[in-house]
């Protein structure tokens, strides 16, 4: 497991006293169907951008709550981490962006038939938001708008 | 604080219909926020999948995830530890 103890006492500080945000009530999607048949999209928190998309903004005050569309049959050698925060190691990202996005194993995971299909785009947020109300308020839910148009059964979430 | 960020948006994937699966990297961060379904992973931040360029490993972790979306007996929040095993490395082809 991750642990508190990895970070800076000065972030460690803050996580202890942070005011995390609490899901209540807790919404609730069962799986309806076998995965075989199921659309699978990818949310990553890694701030991966394309080339051609700006990044994300490091500067803006509690973080940038946007979030950039990815194609499925992206390069994955050609994702660019924007994501500020120093308090974690960025190598293995920078060596294999799958360890945060791992869309070759999920393409990999429809060639056998584990699941039914990836989703033509998934989503890059950059996770590091101290201040999540217009995260809550607007681009997780426009995010959340996009998959369904999609007709996206399941996300896996990635956080790093 | 991806942790968080993570959660929240798949709360909002849940309420607009979508299941999901987070994978955590704190526990004490996930039982403060309650993601539906969280599969803790014991691996340093910024590898969640595990080892980069070892693609036998990430299909272990995203195999955990994925059997988590399908026990229909869970109810959130579900809170499932990482147990590797060691025969589950790579993708089975599906009859």
């Amino acid at each position: 497991m991750g642990a508190i103890s990895e970070f800076s006492l000065l972030v460690q500080v803050f996580l202890k006293t942070y005011r995390w945000r609490r899901i209540d009530p807790i919404p609730w999607k069962p799986l309806l169907k076998p995965l075989a048949q199921c659309r699978l999209a990818l949310v990553s928190s890694a701030g991966f951008v394309l080339p051609n998309q700006p990044p994300f903004d490091e500067a803006k005050r509690g973080g940038d709550p946007s979030f950039r569309e990815i194609p499925s049959n992206v390069d994955v050698a050609s994702l660019l981490d924007t994501h500020r925060s120093e308090s974690f190691n960025h190598s293995g990202m920078a060596q294999d962006p799958n360890v945060a996005f791992p869309i070759d194993r999920v393409r990999e995971l429809e060639m056998v038939g584990r699941i039914g299909r990836v989703n033509t785009r998934h989503l890059s947020f950059m996770g590091s938001i101290t201040a999540p109300g217009r995260l809550m308020r607007e681009t997780a839910p426009e995010a959340a708008r996009l998959l369904v148009e999609d007709e996206v059964d399941v996300a896996l979430l990635v956080p790093v | 604080m991806c942790n968080q960020t993570v959660g929240l948006v798949a709360a909002e994937l849940e309420r607009q219909r979508i299941s999901t699966v987070a994978i955590q990297l704190l526990r004490e961060v996930a039982e403060h926020v309650r993601p539906p379904r969280a599969l803790f992973v014991p691996f340093r931040h910024g590898y969640p999948l595990d080892v980069p360029g070892n693609p036998k490993r990430q299909h272990t972790v995203l195999e955990a995830a994925l059997r988590i979306l399908e026990d229909s007996n869970l109810r959130p929040p579900v809170f499932v530890e990482f147990q590797p095993e060691p025969d589950t490395g790579g993708p089975t082809k599906t009859e």
